[in-house]
């Protein structure tokens, strides 16, 4: 047996969760009062996991590094959130959920996992709409729903295009609720900085106070990462500035295994990059794509023209545009799973049929649905996308097709997490985003938001039970302890030593660099050689980063530099994971494209002979190469097929 | 009651409720000042003026109004002093949201330009109408076929329009700032008192505009009549 | 369509190095910035340049870069985001300005938000009125049916318009007597709108509007600034509703 026990229930599938809960410990209220609990990050898997442990009765302590939870990333997803209602009678069911997630991940989570996930999501949107989030409805008063990319039922909550900010805020109320009780305790812009482990077990955390630089050393009996992903990796994402993947990082060497860190989503529908100046990447919600139609010219000519400035997309007739995804997949058209999505737009910009003046992008066309449905129509349902595409880019999409490219956007991998969502080191806990677990190689649009609320809601207030019924004996974690100290120390030698580099250039420099070398390496597409070539040229921006950063300020002061400096070179470490973990993975599967695994169309190969697995890096060292641990993926319910969506 | 007092809508409330009293009372104030200009012979307001100085119920509102100009005026200096304390340090670019003059940013200048032709207005008539009734003299005015005497207060008024060009203006400029008071504190006191909606919202202003222009026209046109006839 | 370049900006920018120091402006010089650039965007040039100078940059709080967050806050030229409607400064794009422009950028002035350094100011005044009531005190788990309560299209529709907030703090920056009214009436009117939310409505509008005005915010005079500032077009019906929920709790007492 493999070091990775992924503790699922044996049993059949419908049962697995049921038999689980049933079997594991739970803690009395009296004990609950004693014990501590830390949880980092606020998002929608942390917000609800707080809330919901204090709402038990832990003493929670609650970190986010904003200047209030409510601004955790979850608030920018945009279309809606998936739940197995089957309010629509369009044979829904948890089940197909089930399956709908699994086969779209592309057969790379863990069976157990993903169904619990679908069994819990109907009591997701219950919960919210008690916590008075105002889901879209229909005139009768039920609950609205629409379709989303990769499946064929509609079974997607939305409250316009702010879901996630809706979602978002309900459990920051909730949150609110239990900071206002007494049983949260919350530190604001207050940003992790190391794990403290003693005796094998997570016991607290070190974090900076980023207003007086503060170090701060925080005990308790378990701690939960809830700290989203690591896409800005790549600099320029979807993800907010302070996104990072520095908790995955700085776990993973305190001995969290990392898992699956090369499946990254892109998301196909975003605003094109616009010159060297730019931060940050705008998502367009994939709910466009329920109404807009993809295509490019289909004659060269017209391309290049439209390259020049010399035509608008207006000009084109309509016989004279490829719907390339309408022809390539007929059966889900423009509904395809983002990852297909994104290869078909970087295929066609490759082969020159790119839009803009750099040949990076497609169109998104609203004319045939404003034609079908009317303006009024579409302006209810988009009318806040619009508005942002317009401020952003000064173009009317009403009467001028989006123009859209792949992005970064989402990180199905993380740290390793067991079926009670524990990783490697007892008591230390990772969900959301943050963990590996429900969405295998690609997650669908709608399943960020449930998989985080299932955790937080859940899953975690039920299984962090099971470890802490061992732990009410212990008294309160004192900071005090040999290793707290230690921790600090390596903490505060860190910020020094990047701090006293005193080089000639600012982190950011730095960091475009390695999102260069991650884009053009471990991006859409990779191949042996460019990641040899990417494992390599991170290693050496890593060494030139520590001699030659310059970081301005003070450490004692509010410093972004200083915040920065410190995620960067965590994303170093996350990045050479990545260019490992996807040489291994010598398959296509899901957002992971390996050139010498695809058909002699073009489509993703996978290779269920050498794939069928979790990976799980392990840390060495500073210095070593990491190892990696294989999680073999068992299904027992799902026949593995050749994903298609033609 | 007394936490209510305290609170920011609390103050509001009394704010908006003694601002559509004096609404009212100045609803009452203009149809009596209109029938200035609909009898020369001075008949009609005298009648009037006796009404008003000898019905009971106007006796017992007139300390109603009193404390209700004094209410209205007394918050909004301690309203305005609280808000100021809001912000310490104000902004180096200014305000480029609102127009600098627009009334609801200076209601408390125009309520004070008001407040200081109410102080002039209250010593040139209700002070010898009520308190030293000097330049009073008395009149018969045919009431129902009998013959009643009362003061010629019509004389008095007329008298001070006809013969002061420079009170008249002053009057037509203090009808305008009470006109732009009310173009805003009308919808507002509703607005305070949680009479608006989405819906609401563009009558109420409508109504404010409306109303405010019936006053301020309707207090200008006497000196103007009196200015243009005489 | 390349965009143009604007050649020259002054940027005159608040400068405090904490919040126990004494602020004052300085004007910077910056060049060549992409009219296609967004305002956070031409930030990030002046701090490169001023890095590479030696100098402290700019501090100012900024996270998501769509809108959505809440965290930007800069008050440029006179407007709270800047000289564009319905949007937050890191959606403000660089087009909104001339050649040779002088941009004048400072915090928020408020009483209640205090700045902590430079453009950054401490909004904890508005996490306190949240936790002092903006929630439906429901637990997790042991609810109906999301479709056990009907709730009409129209005031579904009206909750969401309230709920869109942001809490960046624009209203309370633009109000000239800092009134929070904007941002509690979004909250209140949220919960006022929906049947789960009414159950503790009273306990709610009252709680709320008592924290605010402990924490020293001005009071509503409905000059309306805030919804016209407000990045997310909130209306001040919303307050006409706080008045008429917190009058008849008050009633009611």
């Amino acid at each position: 047996m493999s070091i990775l026990d992924s503790k699922a229930p044996a049993g059949p599938l419908a049962e697995k969760w049921s038999k689980h809960k049933a079997s594991i410990k739970v803690v009395s209220p009296a004990n609950k009062r004693k014990l501590d609990v830390i949880v980092v990050g606020t998002g929608l898997a942390g917000a609800s996991a707080a809330a919901s442990l204090g709402e038990l009765g832990y003493n929670v302590k609650a970190f986010c590094y904003q200047d209030s939870p409510r601004r955790a990333h979850s608030i920018a997803a945009q279309g809606g959130i998936n739940a197995a209602k089957n309010y629509q009678n369009d044979n829904d069911s948890i089940y197909r959920l089930f399956y709908d997630t699994i086969k779209g991940g592309d057969y790379r989570a863990r069976e157990s996992n993903v169904y619990r996930l679908a069994e819990v999501s109907p009591l997701i949107i219950d919960q919210c709409v008690a916590q008075g989030v105002p889901f879209a409805r229909e005139y009768g008063g039920s609950l609205s729903n629409r379709s989303f990319g990769g499946v064929l039922v509609s079974r997607t909550f939305y409250a316009r295009g702010q879901t996630g900010q809706q979602l978002l805020l309900g459990a920051y109320s909730a949150l609110n609720r239990q900071i206002n009780a007494g049983t949260v305790e919350m530190h604001n812009r207050t940003e992790m900085l190391d794990l403290v482990v003693v005796d094998g077990k997570a016991r607290g955390i070190i974090a900076r106070d980023m207003i007086t630089g503060e170090i701060q050393k925080h005990g308790a009996h378990a701690v939960c990462m809830c700290t989203g992903g690591y896409g800005n990796v790549f600099f320029l994402s979807t993800n907010a500035m302070g996104c990072s993947g520095s908790v995955a990082a700085q776990i993973y060497r305190r001995g969290a295994y990392m898992s699956n860190p090369a499946f990254v989503q892109i998301h196909p529908t975003c605003i094109p990059v616009h010159g060297s100046q730019q931060s940050k990447l705008t998502l367009m919600s994939e709910s466009l794509r329920n109404d807009g139609r993809v295509w490019v010219p289909k004659k060269k000519e017209d391309a290049v023209k439209l390259q020049k400035g010399e035509i608008s997309a207006n000009d084109i007739k309509d016989e004279d545009r490829d719907f390339y995804l309408e022809r390539r997949y007929p059966s889900y058209g423009n509904l395809v799973p983002r990852d297909v999505a994104s290869r078909a737009a970087k295929e066609r910009c490759d082969a020159g049929f790119g839009v803009n003046a750099e040949g990076k992008a497609v169109f998104l066309d609203f004319k045939y649905a404003i034609d079908r449905l009317g303006r009024d129509t579409i302006e209810k349902r988009y009318g806040n996308l619009f508005q942002m595409y317009e401020k952003i880019t000064d173009v009317d999409p009403y009467s001028n097709p989006m123009q859209i490219y792949p992005a970064i956007h989402y990180t199905m991998g993380g740290t390793w997490v067991d079926y009670n969502l524990m990783t490697t080191i007892p008591g230390l806990y990772s969900l959301g985003e943050a963990n590996f677990s429900d969405h295998g190689a690609n997650r669908l649009g709608a399943s960020a938001l449930m998989q985080g609320l299932a955790d937080g809601y859940f899953v975690l207030p039920y299984t962090i039970g099971d470890y802490l019924a061992d732990e009410i004996m212990v008294p309160k974690i004192e900071t005090t302890l040999p290793e707290f100290a230690e921790a600090e120390k390596s903490v505060t030698d860190r910020l020094s030593q990047l701090f006293n580099a005193n080089g000639s250039e600012p982190v950011d420099y730095f960091h475009k660099k390695l999102g260069m070398i991650m884009w053009d390496h471990v991006g859409m597409s990779r191949n042996e050689a460019g990641l040899k070539t990417a494992v390599s040229e991170i290693r050496a921006l890593r060494d030139e980063y520590y001699t030659n950063v310059r970081i301005p300020g003070e450490l004692d002061n509010l410093n972004p530099e200083l915040e920065k400096a410190v995620r960067v070179a965590d994303s170093f470490d996350i990045a050479e994971l990545m260019a490992l973990d996807a040489l291994a993975r010598n398959e296509s599967c899901g957002g992971h494209f390996r050139e010498e695994s695809a058909t002699e169309e073009g489509e993703a190969k996978r290779n269920d002979e050498i794939g069928c697995y979790a990976s799980a890096w392990e840390y060495k060292g500073a210095g070593q190469e990491p190892v990696m641990h294989k999680e073999e993926l068992v299904f027992e319910n799902v026949k593995l097929v050749q994903r298609s969506y033609k | 009651m007394s936490s209510f007092m305290k609170s920011s809508i609390g103050k509001k409330f009394f704010m908006s409720v003694t601002g559509l009293f004096l609404i009212t009372f100045i609803c009452v104030h203009l149809s009596l000042n209109l029938l200035l200009i609909f009898d020369d012979s001075g008949d009609l307001f005298n009648m009037a003026a006796h009404f008003m100085a000898t019905n009971p119920a106007i006796k017992i509102m007139e300390p109603v109004l009193a404390l209700g100009f004094l209410v209205h005026i007394i918050w909004s200096f301690v309203i305005t002093l609280e808000n100021r304390k809001a912000r310490p340090i104000s902004y180096n670019s200014g305000d480029k949201v609102l127009s600098p003059i627009a009334p609801s940013k200076n209601m408390l200048i125009l309520g004070g330009l008001v407040l200081a032709f109410l102080v002039m207005h209250i010593a040139q008539f209700w002070w010898k109408f009520k308190i030293t009734h000097e330049g009073l003299t008395a009149v018969h005015v045919m009431q129902s076929g009998v013959s009643v005497e009362m003061e010629n207060a019509y004389a008095v008024v007329a008298g001070l329009f006809k013969s002061s060009a420079l009170y008249c203006i002053i009057y037509i400029v203090a009808s305008g700032l009470l006109g732009l008071h009310i173009s805003h504190g009308f919808w507002s006191a509703l607005h305070t008192i949680g009479w608006n909606n989405q819906i609401w919202r563009k009558r109420l202003e409508v109504a404010a505009r409306i109303l405010a222009w019936v006053i301020a026209v309707g207090f200008a046109i006497i000196p103007l009549y009196f200015m243009i006839k005489f | 369509m390349a965009d143009k370049i604007l050649n020259k900006l002054y940027i005159k920018i608040w400068r405090q190095k904490n919040s126990k120091s004494q602020g004052a402006f300085e004007t910077y010089e910056l060049e060549n910035v992409s009219q296609g650039s967004s305002f956070l965007e031409m930030l990030d040039i002046l701090n490169d340049q001023l890095i590479r100078e030696g100098n402290d940059p700019v501090a100012f709080d900024h996270d998501c870069r769509e809108g959505i967050c809440g965290m930007c806050s800069l008050y440029i030229n006179g407007e709270a985001h800047g000289p564009d409607t319905e949007i937050t400064t890191c959606q403000l794009h660089m087009r909104k300005f001339n050649e040779g422009e002088t941009i004048t950028i400072e915090p928020w002035r408020a009483g209640a938000f205090p700045v902590i350094k430079d453009l950054i100011v401490n909004r904890n005044a508005f996490e306190e009125i949240q936790q002092a009531g903006g929630y439906v005190s429901v637990g997790t788990g042991g609810v109906p049916d999301g479709n056990a309560i009907p709730i009409g299209q129209d005031d579904a529709e009206e909750a969401m318009d309230a709920a869109a907030c942001i809490g960046c703090g624009a209203c309370v920056a633009t109000c000239k007597n800092s009134s929070a009214m904007l941002f509690v009436s979004a909250k209140v009117s949220q919960f006022a709108k929906l049947p789960q939310g009414k159950v503790e409505g009273k306990r709610r509008a009252k709680a709320m509007v008592s924290k605010m005005d402990e924490l020293g915010f001005g009071g509503c005079t409905n000059t309306g600034a805030c919804e016209i500032a407000c990045p997310k077009a909130i209306s001040i019906s919303n307050i006409a509703r706080l008045n008429r929920e917190y009058l008849c709790a008050k009633l009611a007492d």
